[in-house]
């Protein structure tokens, strides 16, 4: 569904991701392990297409098609998705509104609202003045609304108490309910992995990707124990030695 | 009335078969309309033929809220030959339940149009009047005057909305001052989204009353070859006067610059003024100057500008929801105009949400 190859991406002029590869199938959940300021945000808002990550190599796939120079208005409409960290403030647009501009009809914006706690927003200004576990919810709903065959959360449980992080699973899971989609989940922590079936896990270090493991648990774990440099080292070498893919220990 | 005529009026709220209590409409010198709807619990009429009839209220509310001697333009307005403009009297306690209109029409090149407005909204009653201007193409290097005298009750309530559509180069100068007794309420809506005029406006509001409250919504699209000077005044006379200001301005190459000026004078006042402005074109500038003076150590006053282009991450953010960056761009414009516009009557405020949902980038 999403082939990203040999993508490196600059932002203003800083290069921030090198030569990286990932594959997700349909159906796959990749959750992305990585520190600070180590990429993550900047690779999922260049699947998404946002203007100020310019790629200086490589290309990205969805459903098959070159999507690397399309602008994310295109690739919303082929099926991505995407939770922003930060969201704007749209001052006078309700979330009403937007949730209607994301694909739901009046009568399911209120059926969806519930769902997320939010039925008191809906008439407030998009994000004007929400908390932080608010503006979760909010970006959940509208992605409720857009249905996206491929779903990117930028680290949905960040700043969001313990209710709210299980809101966030159920809205993923109800857009993940259809067998055919997929996500890619940026995780800081890993707490999400308890709300979410997630299938495969890679870690972002320093711009560099490992290679996908298949048990996001044990990474995690891996992560907690030894760090994300020893880890992201260690998962590298042990995978790809056996499948001789070519990947190279991130530290090396 | 003639058809384009009757065209450009109904563009500034005019409505030949609305609901109105009453319906007042000028056309160069000319009184074409002064009706008042059967049993309609006011009187509307030319200010001259009032000023002939009612001279115990000339006395008393004439040229009493705005001197004469103001500036050139009052004076020019006082010295006229012939009083015109429209008068419009609530008695105590009346409320007017529908809107009354009245509408001012330039239609003459090199035109001089003087007119002098008189409001009266005694005690307890209650007002709601749409007030349109507008102007002929034709209608090049001419001036339009317009003196208001507005006075507000102890108790009483008047919403007055007003929308312009001057036609480019056409100078108005506008001279209001509204007086607000106890209790009482003064809600304006001004709407400039079709002109291109020179303008050059501060209306004035005087809360002179205990607990008078007003609220100033203004509403500006400012396009390239105007220059819009257009503010706002509130004295808080009296304790416990509240008063809010609120303006969007969009400019598209003119030249526009927002006043807004809060004066404390009481206990226990409270004020604020808010002044965004969104700059959409490489030409043309928007300068606010909101001011603020206290004079007492308990005012709460407080005021917030902004002036800029869209934020890219705004567009984007939208686009990221499917939309192309047009659209994106026009939902956002029409965020920022779409203020909260509150007291106004169903029919007025849907009015007012369609012409800013519509209002579009490309005309
Ligand atoms: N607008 C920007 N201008 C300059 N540097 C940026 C900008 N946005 C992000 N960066 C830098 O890019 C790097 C990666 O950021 P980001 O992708 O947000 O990391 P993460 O999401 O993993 O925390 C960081 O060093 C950050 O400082
Ligand atoms: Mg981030």
């Amino acid at each position: 569904m999403l082939r990203v190859e040999n993508l490196s991406v600059a932002v203003e002029d800083k290069l921030i991701l090198r030569n990286i590869n990932l594959h997700i199938a349909p159906g796959e959940v990749h959750v992305l392990f990585g520190p600070n300021g180590t990429g993550k945000s900047t690779l999922l808002g260049t699947v998404m297409g946002f203007e100020r990550f310019k790629v200086l190599e490589g290309k990205i796939y969805f459903k098959g098609k070159d999507i690397t120079g399309l602008p994310c208005n295109e690739r919303a409409k082929l099926g991505l998705g995407m939770m922003i960290q930060r969201p704007p403030t749209i001052r006078g647009l309700s979330l009403r509104k937007m949730v209607e501009i994301c694909g739901a009809a009046p009568a399911e914006v209120e059926e969806l609202a519930q769902l997320m706690d939010m039925e008191n927003f809906l008439d407030r200004s998009v994000n004007e003045g929400f908390s932080g576990g608010e503006l979760k919810r909010a970006e959940l709903l509208q992605l409720m609304a857009q249905k996206p065959e491929l779903l990117l959360l930028d680290e949905p449980e960040s700043g969001v108490d313990v209710e709210n992080i299980a809101l966030v699973g159920k809205a993923a899971n109800r857009i993940l309910s259809d067998k055919n989609h997929a996500a890619l989940i940026i995780t800081h922590l890993g707490t999400v992995l308890q709300y979410v079936p997630a299938t495969h896990a890679h870690i972002l270090y320093e711009g560099r990707i490992t290679c996908q493991q298949d048990a996001p648990g044990e990474v995690l774990k891996c992560i907690e124990k030894d760090g994300y440099s020893a880890c992201a080292c260690k998962c590298c070498i042990s995978r790809c030695q056996e499948s001789q893919c070519g990947g190279v220990c991130l530290k090396g | 009335m003639d058809k384009q005529l009757l065209t450009k009026i109904e563009q500034v709220g005019y409505e030949q078969q609305g609901q109105r209590a009453a319906s007042f409409v000028q056309s160069g010198d000319a009184v074409l309309e002064s009706s008042v709807g059967q049993e309609q619990p006011l009187v509307l009429m030319p200010t001259g033929k009032a000023a002939a009839r009612f001279p115990e209220l000339v006395e008393k509310y004439w040229w009493k809220a705005v001197a004469r001697d103001t500036d050139e333009y009052t004076a020019a307005t006082a010295a006229a030959p012939e009083e015109q403009g429209y008068f419009v009297h609530v008695k105590r306690g009346q409320k007017v339940a529908f809107p009354v209109q009245a509408c001012i029409f330039l239609n003459q090149k090199g035109a001089s149009q003087k007119v002098h407005n008189v409001v009266i909204v005694e005690d307890g009653a209650e007002l709601n009047m749409i007030s349109g201007c507008a102007s002929d193409k034709e209608a090049l290097e001419a001036e339009h005057l317009g003196i208001s005298e507005m006075y507000v009750g102890k108790g009483a309530k008047l919403t007055f909305t007003m929308l312009h559509a001057w036609a480019p180069g056409i100078r108005v100068r506008p001279r209001t001052t509204v007086l607000v007794d106890e209790g009482g309420t003064y809600i304006s809506n001004y709407i400039n989204m079709e002109g291109a005029e020179d303008i050059q406006m501060n209306p004035l509001t005087r809360l002179t009353g205990e607990g008078a409250v007003c609220r100033l919504n203004s509403v500006l699209v400012v396009p390239k070859g105007s220059h819009m000077d257009v503010g706002g005044r509130v004295m808080l006379e009296q304790q416990d006067t509240k008063a809010e200001i609120i303006t969007r301005t969009i400019c598209l190459g003119g030249e526009a610059i927002n006043r807004g000026t809060l004066a404390g004078k009481a206990k226990g006042v409270k004020a604020h003024l808010e002044c965004h402005g969104l700059m959409l074109s490489e030409e043309g500038y928007i300068s606010a100057i909101p001011q603020l003076d206290a004079f007492t150590n308990d005012a709460q006053m407080s005021h917030e500008a902004a002036v800029g282009r869209i934020a890219p991450e705004e567009i984007e953010y939208l686009m990221a929801r499917g939309l192309d960056e047009e659209e994106a761009t026009a939902i956002i414009v029409r965020g920022f105009l779409n203020v909260n516009i509150e007291g106004l009557p169903s029919v007025l405020s849907e009015k007012i949400r369609a012409a800013l949902d519509s209002f579009s980038l490309h005309k």
